[in-house]
């Protein structure tokens, strides 16, 4: 239990990154790269958890109960929220090439000149 | 290469990154003994020093707000950058809006879709403000009340159709408020210099009760300007999107 | 203070209940990650990173970090399809 969330990060990462690189479609591409930004997140979060304590809002909780670490929290909520504008821009990246293109297979697209 | 090259390239790579991560994990001090020690000094002097009790939110708006500014300002880009790449090719038309056969048989969408959509979007819209304004006291924010403002948006053009979507949220008025979002975020801190404090310092006066609504000082503030833009962020790239697959035509 | 003591408030449950419901939702987020890159057709995938979306929100929550379900729940399982099914409309359309 000490190690096992660290292990799922591995497993996440290998595999987003797998699909990447054995991708034959920009789209599919881009939904694994999705997989591995989530692979950080998790990581992030495994990082800074406490056995046994409280999420870090002392609204109904007196205010020196053990809680978790915050800051790893901080960022990975900004995290989430930024790279889905960032995913939406790759897409928009995929279209203008499918449209000067006509294909979307990333090896194809390498050697075809503009 | 070929695929198959490929495929077996990156399994001997991917094996050593993996080994090489598991070494490293080894060293770890393992999954809920986090040693700190930013953690637990932030939470400690928290609460008293921002009165505000939602630790996460004092983080990312007083403690690390610098960091937030730049996040920001990252996604203000990538909605930019997302109308700026979507723009109408010199070789394409873009068609208006309105229904050109209106007559033709289409099969409607599905009462049960329609009705959920219009069911929730008034729910939805107070949730997403009421998870904007209230940063400083529950796990509420400005990035999420904004994500939750957006898929309003969404809910609307899933209950009617692409030309409501787009009178309820015009380009010109989402950019605007966009802009007044991730500017007035900037110009809060701004105003701490003008007072003579350091960049994005608190110095709107805090209240005596921690967590309530008018304590925290400027996290309220920071956390509402935060809420406005990004969802109109995301209501931009939705629009964009949209009117890229709806609208803009190559001509036969 | 014994490490696996938990703290004592209204909301807190044993910390091997905790601990278990965190092992069940790694296995499913692991096993929805390998699901996700396996599909191969385009709009079963986007549904499946819709579901995979939803357990990390569940594994986000197990953890302790309210906050950041939040944001994983509304970007993974709404905005992020959307926008996804919207793209391939466009593909597809295009490829017409």
């Amino acid at each position: 239990m000490s190690v096992f969330p660290f292990v799922v990060v591995a497993w996440i990462l290998f595999v987003g990154l797998y699909g990447v690189v054995t991708s034959r479609h920009l789209v599919h591409q881009i939904v694994c790269l999705i997989v591995v930004q989530s692979s950080t997140y998790v990581l992030l979060l495994g990082v800074g958890y406490v056995t046994g304590a409280v999420a870090p809002y002392f609204y109904d909780v007196p205010v020196h109960t053990p809680a978790v670490d915050p800051i790893v929290q901080a960022l990975a909520l900004t995290d989430v929220v930024v790279e889905a504008a960032v995913t939406a821009l790759l897409l928009s990246f995929a279209v203008q090439a499918h449209k000067r293109f006509g294909t979307l297979d990333p090896h194809e697209l390498v050697s075809l000149k503009g | 290469m070929t695929p198959r090259q490929c495929r077996w390239v990156f399994l001997v790579a991917g094996a050593g990154l993996v080994a090489f991560y598991l070494w490293g994990l080894t060293a770890l001090p393992g999954f809920g003994h986090y040693p700190g020690p930013y953690g637990p000094a932030v939470l400690r002097i928290a609460v008293e020093q921002t009165k505000a009790t939602g630790v996460v939110s004092a983080v990312n708006f007083d403690y690390r707000g610098f960091d937030t500014v730049g996040e920001e300002f990252i996604l203000f880009t990538a909605a930019a950058g997302v109308s700026v790449v979507l723009r109408k090719l010199r070789e394409e038309r873009e068609r208006s809006a309105v229904d050109e056969a209106a007559d033709r048989d289409v099969p409607p969408t599905s009462t049960a879709v329609r009705t959920v959509a219009l069911l929730f979007t008034g729910p939805v819209v107070v949730l997403g403000w009421w998870l904007a304004s209230h940063a400083q006291a529950n796990p509420s924010g400005g990035f999420q009340g904004g994500v939750v403002l957006a898929t309003a948006f969404v809910l609307v053009y899933l209950a009617g159709e692409f030309l409501v979507f787009q009178r309820f949220s015009p380009v010109t008025l989402t950019d605007a408020v966009e802009a007044v979002g991730a500017g007035g975020f900037a110009a809060v801190g701004l105003v701490a210099v003008l007072l003579g404090l350091p960049y994005l310092k608190d110095y709107l006066p805090l209240g005596q009760m921690a967590g309530a609504v008018s304590s925290s000082g400027t996290i309220a503030l920071i956390s509402f300007f935060v809420g406005l833009e990004v969802a109109a962020a995301f209501i931009l790239i939705t629009g964009e999107l949209l009117e890229q697959t709806l609208l803009i035509r190559r001509p036969a | 203070m014994s490490a696996l003591a938990a703290v004592h408030t209204p909301y807190t449950v044993p910390v091997v209940m905790m601990q278990a419901l965190q092992v069940t939702l790694l296995v499913l987020v692991a096993a929805g990650a390998t699901a996700v890159v396996l599909i191969r057709d385009r709009v079963r995938q986007v549904l499946a990173l819709s579901v995979y979306g939803v357990l990390l929100a569940l594994l986000f929550l197990a953890f302790q970090a309210p906050d950041v379900t939040l944001s994983e729940l509304t970007v993974g399982a709404v905005v992020l399809p959307a926008v996804l099914l919207i793209t391939l409309a466009k593909v597809r359309k295009s490829e017409e």
